[in-house]
C-alpha cells in the first residue's frame, strides 16, 4: 500500500503553505505563497480573503506533486491558521464584502476605548476570559458592520457570513456559494472573537448584546481535532479532520498534553502557552484565559497565554534600524564578544508593553548606560530582553496556576540562538527543550487532523513521535539571577508613562 | 597558456574604484569611469556584493566596498549564520537516520562544533556547541581539512589503535576525501563508534564547514564494516541542501 499523508494547512499572517507530514511526524514536502499585506490607512491592516483562498487552492496540490504522490495519499486535512483575524461575505455568491481586517490591525481604538467605558477593559473577561483590546475579533465585527451602508440590515436577515480564516477556508473547500458549503469554527478561534463563552463554548447572548453583533452570521463551533466537512473542492473526498489557532496548534505540536506542559514559539513576537488542564484559570497578572483544544466530544482543555509583542523585531531592529549587525544570526557572533551586558538593559516597548504589564503609554528604554558599553554589551541586552520578557510571562502565570513550571519547550526562529536559549534557561531556572520537527504550528494541525480519522491512535502515540533535538540546562548562580531580574524590572519602571495624555491626539 | 578573463580584470577595476572613493559610487558613476554599459556595472556589482566585498547604503544608489574585503583572511560566513541555515536540514538529517547530527568548521587546525542535533532516542545527551573535535580523528574533521589549503594538523595525535598518525597516510585518505566528495571514520576517535560526513560548499565552490552523523558502529556500517550507503547518500544531499540555501541568499 502506498505511504499516507496528512496535510496541514497553515493559513498565516504573510503566508500560506501546505506541510504534509507521515506516519512518525516528519515532514516530507512543503509548498508556501506569500499574499500581499495591505495598509490602506495609518494603523490599518489588510488581506485580500480570495487571494488567501486562491493560494490555498495551489500549495495543497504543489505539496503532493513536490514527493510524486497522489491526492488520494492523504488521508485527512488539518487547518491552522492566524487568529483573530475578521472576515464578513456574502452567502449567496461567496464574495468577500470588502477586505479581511488583520489582528495587527488598530482601527478599533477608539471604539475599544468607548466600550470599556467606566467598567474598564475586564469588563467582559469573566465570560470571554479576555480584556478588550483592538486583537480580538467582535470589535472588528461591529465596526464593519456599523462602516458599510446597509451591511446590519443584510447581516440579520442571514445574508452576510462571518469567519476567521478557517471558517473561510473549510466554506471554500466544501464547495464555497454552491449550497452545499459548511459554515463551522472551532473552540480555539472562537476563543479569540469575544464572543464565545469560555465556560459553555457556546456564543453568549450577552456578549453578542455587547458588541452588536447578529447570531445569523456566526458559525457553528465544533471541537478543534474532529471531522468537520469531507472537501469537495481542491481534494475531493479527504476529511478535513482538525481546525486550531496557529499559537493553540503549536502547543498541540508540542505535544503539550497535561497540564503544566508549556511552549513557547520564538519569533517577529513570542507567544508562551501554558496547559492548564480543564480548569479554567483566570489570570490576575495580564494573562489570556484560551481554549487549548477539544479533541471530539472530550471535555476541552484550556491554556493561559502570555504574548510578547517584542522579540525578534528586537533584533531586527538591531539589523536595521541600528546597522549593528549584518544577518539576525550575527547578533550571537557581536553578543560573545563580551562576557555580559555591563549593566546595559534594553526595553523594547515600541509600542507600549504587553504581558503582563498591558501599559499603552510605556515607550522603550535603554537603561544603565556608561561610556563603558559597547555594541557588543548592546548585542548582549537586545537578546536578553527576550529572556526578561519570558521570565515575565513565567512568573505571571505561576502565580496564576499555582503551578510552577518544570521545563520549556521551544520553536520558532530563535531557537536557533544558542546565547539566548542557555539564558532563558538560566533565568527561568528550568531545562528549555527544542523539539526535532520545528514546524510545530503545522504538526499540531495536522496531530489533531490525523487523530480525528484515526490515522494517529491516540495521545500517547503521538508523544512518542516528539524527539529532543537540543536541551539547555540552568546553570546560573542564584544571587546573579535576583539582580538580573531586579536590574530589568527597574529599567521597566522607567519605560512607564512616557506617553502623557497631552501627547495623544485630542 | 590560458589567457586572462576579463570579468576579473573588470571587477579588480571597480573595487579600486570603490576603495579610492570614502563616500561610495553608483552604477553611472562606475560606468562612465570604466566605459562600461551599466547592466555590465550592475552584473559585477550584484556579484561582489553577493561575496561580501561591496555593501549599499540605505538607498541603494551608492555602493561602497565592506568591512569584511579588509580582513579576506578571517573566515566569511559568521558561524551562527551557518547554523541558522543549517538547522532544518540537520534535524531532518537526524530524524532520518536516528543518529548524532554535527556541523563544524575548522577554526586554527581543531573542528569547532557549529551545531549539534541530539540522536533521536531521547536519552540523556548534552549539546556540546563551541566544543572542539580533532580534524584528522573525526569524518567531520577530514571533510573540512581535505579541502584547507594552510592549516595540516602538526602533531597527529592517536585516540585509539585505528587513529592515523601518519601525516603521509592522512594526505592519502584526505586525497580520497577529496575525489569522492566525502569522509569516512571508523574508530579513530572512540571504540565502538563511527562517523560520515561531507563539505558545505558555499559560494565559489569555497568549503564553509561540514555536516556529518556518527553512531554506533554496527548502526553506521554494513556486516562487512563498510559505511552504510544509504546513509553516505543521506548526508551528502544534507551538505548539498545547506550548500544551497547559503548560495541562494547571502
Amino acid at each position: 500500500m502506498a505511504e499516507q499523508y496528512v496535510a496541514a494547512v497553515d493559513q498565516g499572517t504573510n503566508s500560506s503553505r501546505c506541510i504534509l507530514f507521515d506516519r512518525r511526524g516528519r515532514l516530507v514536502s512543503v509548498a508556501q505563497r506569500e499574499h500581499r499585506q495591505l495598509f490602506p490607512r495609518p494603523g490599518w491592516v489588510e488581506h485580500d480573503a480570495e487571494e488567501i483562498w486562491r493560494n490555498v487552492a495551489r500549495v495543497v496540490p504543489a505539496a503532493i506533486r513536490q514527493i510524486g504522490a497522489a491526492p488520494s495519499q492523504v488521508v485527512a486535512i488539518g487547518i491552522t491558521n492566524q487568529r483573530e483575524t475578521s472576515l464578513l461575505w456574502d452567502r449567496r455568491t461567496g464574495q468577500p464584502i470588502g477586505h479581511a481586517v488583520v489582528w495587527q490591525d488598530t482601527r478599533t481604538d477608539r471604539l475599544v476605548t468607548e466600550l470599556a467605558g467606566d467598567e474598564g477593559a475586564d469588563r467582559f473577561a469573566d465570560l470571554c476570559g479576555l480584556p478588550l483590546t483592538t486583537y480580538f475579533s467582535a470589535p472588528r465585527i461591529k465596526w464593519m458592520l456599523d462602516h458599510t451602508p446597509g451591511l446590519r440590515q443584510r447581516a440579520e436577515r442571514g445574508e452576510v457570513l462571518f469567519g476567521t480564516m478557517e471558517t473561510w477556508l473549510i466554506w471554500n473547500f466544501t464547495g464555497g456559494p454552491n449550497g452545499q458549503a459548511r459554515h463551522v469554527t472551532d473552540v480555539t478561534n472562537a476563543s479569540r472573537t469575544m464572543l464565545m463563552n469560555i465556560e459553555t463554548l457556546d456564543w453568549d447572548d450577552k456578549l453578542l448584546e455587547a458588541f452588536d453583533v447578529p447570531r445569523a452570521i456566526l458559525p457553528e463551533i465544533r471541537p478543534s481535532s474532529g471531522v468537520f466537512a469531507t472537501a469537495t473542492e481542491v481534494l475531493p473526498g479527504v476529511r478535513i479532520g482538525a481546525a486550531l489557532g496557529d499559537q493553540q496548534a503549536a502547543l498541540f505540536g508540542q505535544t503539550c498534553f497535561s497540564a503544566g506542559e508549556a511552549k513557547c514559539t520564538y519569533g517577529t513576537g513570542s507567544f508562551l502557552l501554558l496547559h492548564t488542564g480543564q480548569e479554567i484559570v483566570r489570570s490576575k497578572h495580564g494573562m489570556l484565559t484560551t481554549v487549548a483544544y477539544q479533541i471530539g466530544d472530550q471535555p476541552a482543555s484550556y491554556a493561559l497565554e502570555g504574548s510578547m509583542a517584542v522579540t525578534g523585531s528586537l533584533v531586527q531592529w538591531f539589523r536595521d534600524g541600528l546597522g549593528m549587525i549584518h544577518t539576525a544570526a550575527e547578533i550571537e557572533t557581536l553578543a560573545r564578544t563580551v562576557e555580559d551586558n555591563g549593566g546595559a538593559y534594553i526595553v523594547p516597548a515600541f509600542s507600549g508593553l504587553f504581558a503582563p504589564h498591558w501599559r499603552s503609554e510605556a515607550r522603550g528604554v535603554i537603561a544603565g548606560l556608561t561610556g563603558y558599553i559597547t555594541k557588543g554589551h548592546l548585542a548582549r541586552a537586545v537578546l536578553e530582553a527576550t529572556g526578561f520578557q519570558t521570565l515575565e510571562v513565567v512568573d505571571a502565570m505561576n502565580a496564576d496556576s499555582g503551578i510552577a513550571l518544570t521545563a520549556l519547550k521551544v520553536d520558532g526562529g530563535m531557537t536557533a540562538n544558542n546565547l539566548l536559549m542557555q539564558f532563558i534557561a538560566d533565568l527561568l531556572d528550568v531545562r528549555v527543550v527544542r523539539p526535532m520537527v520545528t514546524e510545530t504550528v503545522s504538526l499540531g494541525a495536522a496531530y489533531a487532523a490525523g487523530l480525528a480519522v484515526g490515522y494517529w491512535p491516540d495521545l500517547e502515540g503521538l508523544r512518542s513521535n516528539w524527539h529532543r533535538a537540543g536541551q539547555w540546562m540552568p546553570h546560573m548562580d542564584p544571587a546573579r539571577r535576583a539582580t538580573e531580574y531586579a536590574n530589568w524590572q527597574a529599567a521597566v519602571q522607567r519605560t512607564f508613562n512616557w506617553i502623557r495624555p497631552e501627547d495623544q491626539d485630542l | 597558456m590560458p589567457g586572462t578573463v576579463q570579468s576579473i580584470e573588470r571587477a579588480a577595476a571597480v573595487l579600486r574604484l570603490l576603495a579610492a572613493a570614502p563616500d561610495g559610487l553608483g552604477v553611472a558613476d562606475l560606468g562612465n569611469a570604466l566605459g562600461l554599459a551599466k547592466t555590465t556595472v550592475h552584473g559585477i556589482l550584484r556579484t561582489l556584493h553577493q561575496v561580501g566585498f561591496v555593501e549599499q547604503d540605505h538607498s541603494g544608489a551608492h555602493y561602497h566596498l565592506s568591512d569584511a574585503f579588509g580582513r579576506l583572511g578571517e573566515s566569511y560566513l559568521d558561524p551562527n549564520e551557518l547554523r541558522s541555515r543549517a538547522i532544518n536540514w540537520a534535524d531532518s538529517l537526524a530524524s532520518r537516520s536516528g543518529e548524532v547530527v554535527r556541523v563544524g568548521r575548522l577554526v586554527e587546525g581543531k573542528v569547532e562544533v557549529v551545531h549539534h542535533v541530539f540522536r533521536p532516542d531521547d536519552s540523556d545527551q548534552d549539546l556540546d556547541v563551541g566544543t572542539t573535535l580533532p580534524p584528522h580523528a573525526t569524518a567531520l574533521g577530514k571533510a573540512v581539512l581535505a579541502y584547507d589549503t594552510s592549516a595540516r594538523p602538526r602533531s597527529l595525535e592517536a585516540y585509539t589503535t585505528r587513529t592515523i598518525t601518519d601525516p603521509v597516510q592522512l594526505g592519502e585518505e584526505l586525497a580520497t576525501v577529496r575525489s569522492r566528495g566525502w569522509a569516512t571514520e571508523f574508530e579513530e576517535h572512540t571504540v565502538e563508534l563511527a562517523s560520515i560526513a561531507a563539505p558545505i560548499r558555499g559560494l565559489g565552490g569555497l568549503v564553509v564547514g561540514a555536516v556529518g552523523l556518527a553512531g554506533r558502529i554496527e548502526r553506521i556500517c554494513d556486516s562487512r564494516l563498510r559505511h552504510r550507503g544509504d546513509l553516505v547518500t543521506m548526508v551528502r544531499a544534507t551538505a548539498d541542501a545547506i550548500a544551497r540555501d547559503l548560495r541562494d541568499d547571502t
